[in-house]
């Protein structure tokens, strides 16, 4: 009996996702004994053909990662999608959109102009820009077209299963591909992690106190952390309340608050806000002008409460930005 | 184009003891006021989740208005000041995803204030015209189209007609 065939692939991210699944270690020579790797382009040598040329649907699973940003992507994940019987957003870039879709607070003008012109390392008298086709010695060349909008796998194709993290860990990736060969999964749109909070699997859960209250707000570079303390009660934000568990708590056990990578448990909607709504809630002041103050300790909002998931957020995106016509790819 | 015939949606939560109170004060009472606002009780501000804001506007609304007890008269005694302090950041949240200030308004209104009932929700609808429609689920379907239109590409056509790119990651 031929073995099920599994393919991995990369969209917008970072490259910690390949390496996740690098780190099974040992344990990947298990999962390559049981299945056939079909694309894998960060380690095999397969083309975006061979997959063309496989019949619909006969890959078992694709383990897609990274954020949706590119017509090269979308394309990719389209075709992984028609190829594949189960789609499987790995981690939160997929997930939630991740650090990427943070540049859903700006437009793609102010991306670029930033990125080929103003950034300090930039030198480029031409204003030279990425063009979506152009000529050269008489050859066409085509680059894939950057959107405007930083997008979650979801949003583009129908996903069946999330393996939340940044990355992650690479128990719950060898957790996920067993119950995949073994036919036992839960319901299709599910997360493949606990769903209670990381606050359940934190060593320093003794210690978080009853009634929060903050009177100040720090960062972590701003203080020394206390190694067994909850960081709420030294001040520090820490997004376990509203981030779902599974990572076995890996940053608070390295003495670094939790950054929200897992996103939120089944019961939340929106990650960010309801982190804001805990975190604000028990600021210390009555005084409205105190208060806000206070909430001055925590300068960028966005960034720390949507760190990974702006794309899957209630609002997206910044609202009032542009919106460009779209231009035939 | 703005549609002519566009009136202000305005979600209004409001709070059971003080401010929903109000509202019925300002029913029996006769007085009117821009029919805008869609009032959904809950038994105290505090109660109004950040999500809720958020939801209501990605839904479709254009303003939001919380109403509730004065500080001090909470009917839970600290209900009130945890809406002071979520709404103050969920202000700045707002403000930073580009959503204008004067969409989402904070007010204390008593029981025995009908009156400034109709005042507020009068005020918020003008300001709110103002402003214009938000209408973010139009907003997400324009940000879309690149994807939509993408997707239907793709579809018209074959894959073996297509000259094959070579996709690489070097």
């Amino acid at each position: 009996m031929p073995k099920p065939k599994i393919a991995l692939y990369w969209c917008a991210s970072c490259g910690g996702c390949e390496e996740a699944v690098v780190d099974l270690a040992e344990g990947i020579l298990g999962v390559v004994e049981a299945v056939d790797i079909v694309l894998w382009p960060v380690a095999m040598d397969f083309k975006k053909k061979d997959i063309e040329a496989m019949a619909d649907q006969s890959i078992v699973a694709t383990l897609l990662n990274g954020a949706i940003r590119t017509s090269e992507q979308e394309a990719m994940a389209h075709l992984l999608r028609r190829k594949s019987q189960f789609l499987i957003a790995y981690g939160a870039c997929a997930h939630l959109g991740g650090i990427p879709s943070l540049a859903n607070q700006f437009s793609r003008e102010q991306m670029l102009k930033y990125v080929y012109e103003d950034a300090p390392t930039m030198v480029n008298e031409a204003k030279t820009r990425p063009q979506v086709s152009c000529q050269n010695n008489g050859h066409a060349m085509t680059l894939p077209q950057l959107r405007q909008v930083v997008r979650s796998l979801d949003q583009v194709v129908e996903v069946d299963y999330y393996i939340p993290g940044c990355p992650p860990t690479s128990k719950l990736t060898q957790a996920a591909i067993s119950a995949l060969l073994a036919g036992k999964l839960p319901p299709k749109g599910s997360v493949l992690a606990p769903d209670i909070a990381l606050c359940d699997q934190c060593s320093r859960k003794g210690s978080k106190p009853a009634n929060l209250s903050f009177s100040q707000f720090k960062r972590p570079h701003q203080t020394l952390l206390d190694p067994e303390l909850c960081f709420l009660a030294q001040g520090v934000v820490c997004m376990g309340p509203a981030t779902r568990g599974g990572c076995e708590a890996l940053c608070t056990g390295g003495n670094m608050p939790c950054t929200g990578c897992f996103g939120p448990t089944s019961r939340v909607r929106d990650q960010g806000a309801k982190m804001l709504s805990s975190l604000c809630a028990n600021v210390a002041s009555k005084d409205e002008k105190e208060a806000s103050a206070i909430l001055s300790g925590i300068p960028d909002p966005v960034g720390t409460f949507y760190r990974y998931g702006l794309a899957k957020s209630l609002l997206r995106r910044k609202v009032d930005l542009p919106v460009e016509t779209p231009e035939t790819p | 184009m703005p549609d002519p015939n566009w009136q202000p949606r305005i979600v209004a939560f409001f709070c059971n003891w003080c401010t929903y109170t109000a509202a019925d004060l300002a029913g029996v009472s006769r007085l009117k006021y821009a029919p805008n606002v869609r009032v959904i009780r809950l038994m105290c501000s505090g109660r109004v989740d950040p999500q809720f804001v958020l939801e209501a506007l990605a839904r479709g609304a254009d303003g939001v208005l919380i109403g509730g007890c004065h500080i001090g008269d909470c009917h839970y005694v600290e209900g009130n000041y945890k809406t002071v302090r979520r709404f103050e950041m969920l202000k700045r949240l707002l403000a930073d995803l580009g959503i204008e200030e004067q969409r989402v308004r904070l007010e204390w209104i008593s029981a025995s204030e009908g009156d400034r009932v109709k005042t507020v929700i009068n005020e918020m609808v003008e300001q709110v015209r103002a402003l214009g429609p938000l209408n973010l689920p139009n907003r997400f379907a324009d940000w879309d189209r690149e994807v939509s239109e993408w997707e239907a590409h793709l579809q018209t056509e074959e894959p073996s007609a297509r000259p094959e790119p070579e996709v690489t990651h070097a």
